[in-house]
């Protein structure tokens, strides 16, 4: 059964303008399709195939996942922060499911 | 069944063309998954970092990152595995940079190649070989 | 006698093989700083038990790659950080007909937990000696009324990672004499024998090849201060035990099972040697 669980990590406050570095992890087997079982029948393909994350609905990162990407999917990348607002991410699932996660950041 | 020298010699040729032909099959592979990218539009370079370990310890898990200021896509590909296509990633007008780190399967050592669509249009492309060790002692 | 002898010529290869014509690196010359605030010691003198064998103790982290001991500089990037959380959840958790959490009788897995892993394994009242799983699973069955915990399942694997992560930093503290002398006197034994058809005993790579490659992997001292672990390969957690599975088995040999005397008795020895060195677990590796 999966058990999947996002995180990510964005510092708590930032100067507009800045540039911050996010580090996103979804707990997820990242099954290839090209996986054999006991019976030597395939295990069906099933991974996040996408992962997008936005700063208060504009774009930062829209990422395309293949199953060459490890179990437990690890993106890291930046952002700006023109203001205070919320990221939010989403995660999505071969099987259909979204995964979302949201993370407010103040501007001092 | 006796062996000739002919049967011989036509088995070790097989054999040669058996180990052969999955080569430019694989190598087709990455360059149609990479044409699918670009269009086939020319490869120009620089401008595009792409790191990776030159040494992997185990190919299930090799970090790697890339780097290209200003670009609008970056698209990562393992020209070793089954299947070449890694990751695209799309930066929006949000993106801090557009650099972006992952960790990816290697099936076996091989060239990574990452191409990166510029805000002119153009492509530029970088590659690193990544030993993948196949040792695991255990487990 | 034949046999005998031909086997001895194949020890004796083999030990020639690993030690003469194998290839050395050098280990990383580096320190860990969990998130910048939790220094690990990972180079410490050996205990005086090891005197003649080891002179200094040092960290499978030190053996590996820039990028694996990077993973586990930082909790963020260290997957098995999932695993805790997931076990210092369900620490809260009732669970059993007694309709108890851990947290009822032990409190905040922060504060109940603090400098355990760094005890394990430990003689029990009964005079047995037990392990983590051992512990935990007592706890569940005789105190929770809920149903033990396989020694290599998910919900085991997560507990013991969330009751690990509250020793990090804490130097190990095993006891080897009283009670548990006979325990460890038989893990030394253990250690130093050859198994399998490859005639290997622990020694003949963690003590005597520590450094050297044995193919492409970079043989470390076989501590086990940062178990359970997050390994590459599994892309999970491997507990202590089902390491010791792994090499037993790569000498090709019929290993003995998690939760079996011998691996309680080998996983006290081991402990030992790795005194002086702090708890890392659960670590990054290979």
């Amino acid at each position: 059964m999966k058990n999947v669980r996002p995180r990510v990590k964005v510092p708590k406050s930032a100067s507009a303008g800045d540039v911050i570095t996010i580090k996103t992890l979804i707990s997820h087997p990242m099954e290839s399709g090209t996986r054999k079982d006991k019976e030597g029948n395939v295990i069906p393909r099933e991974i996040i195939n996408r992962f997008t994350c936005e700063f208060n609905g504009e774009s930062v990162i829209d990422v395309t996942l293949e199953p060459a990407i490890s179990t437990n999917p690890y993106i890291e990348f930046e952002a700006k922060v023109p203001e205070a607002g919320e990221f939010k991410f989403t995660w999505y699932d071969d099987d259909g499911s979204v995964y979302e996660d949201t993370q407010k950041i103040t501007v001092g | 069944m006796t062996m000739t020298r002919r049967d011989a010699l036509a088995l070790a040729m097989g054999g040669v063309a058996a180990t052969m032909l999955p080569l430019p099959a694989l190598a087709d592979a990455s360059a149609d998954a990479i044409a699918k990218f670009t269009g086939g539009a020319s490869m120009g370079e620089g401008g595009l970092t792409l790191t990776a370990p030159e040494i992997a310890e185990n190919g299930n898990t090799v970090p790697i990152s890339v780097d290209a200021p200003g670009a609008a896509e970056i698209a990562v590909f393992a020209t070793g595995n089954p299947t070449p296509a890694v990751a695209t990633f799309k930066f929006g007008p949000l993106a801090g940079s557009q650099m972006a780190s992952t960790r990816i399967r290697l099936q076996q050592t091989q060239d990574v190649i990452a191409v990166a669509k510029m805000p002119d249009g153009t492509f530029v492309q970088a590659k690193s070989t990544v030993k993948v060790t196949i040792g695991g002692c255990g487990g | 006698m034949t046999l005998r002898f031909s086997r001895t010529i194949l020890a004796a290869t083999a030990a020639f093989g690993l030690s003469a014509m194998a290839l050395h690196a050098e280990m990383a010359n580096d320190e860990l700083n969990i998130n910048g605030d939790l220094p690990i010691t990972v180079k410490a003198p050996a205990a005086e038990h090891l005197k003649g064998h080891l002179d200094e103790v040092y960290s499978g982290w030190l053996f590996r790659s820039d990028e694996t001991r990077a993973m586990e500089q930082d909790d963020f990037d260290n997957p098995i950080m999932i695993f805790a959380e997931q076990g210092m959840e369900t620490w809260d958790k009732v669970d059993g007909t007694a309709g108890k959490s851990c947290a009822d009788c032990h409190g905040a897995i922060e504060e109940g937990m603090k400098g355990v892993r760094a005890t394990m394994p430990k003689v029990n009242s009964k005079g047995e000696l037990w392990s983590m799983e051992d512990y935990i699973n007592d706890c569940r069955t005789n105190r929770m009324g809920a149903e033990a915990w396989g020694w290599d399942s998910g919900p085991m694997h997560n507990m013991t990672v969330a009751i690990t992560v509250q020793s990090r930093g804490m130097p190990v503290n095993v006891k080897i004499d009283g009670e548990a002398a006979p325990f460890w006197e038989k893990g030394k034994e253990i250690y130093y024998t050859r198994y399998g058809q490859l005639e290997l005993s622990c020694a003949s790579c963690h003590e005597e090849n520590y450094g050297n490659f044995i193919r492409a992997d970079h043989l470390s001292q076989g501590q086990i201060n940062a178990f359970p672990t997050y390994r590459l390969k599994n892309a999970g957690v491997v507990s202590i035990q089902n390491r010791f599975k792994g090499c037993v088995r790569d000498t090709r040999a019929e290993t003995f099972a998690v939760g079996s005397p011998e691996f309680h008795d080998l996983e006290l020895y081991v402990a030992s040697r790795g005194m002086g060195l702090d708890i890392e677990g659960g670590g990054v590796r290979p």
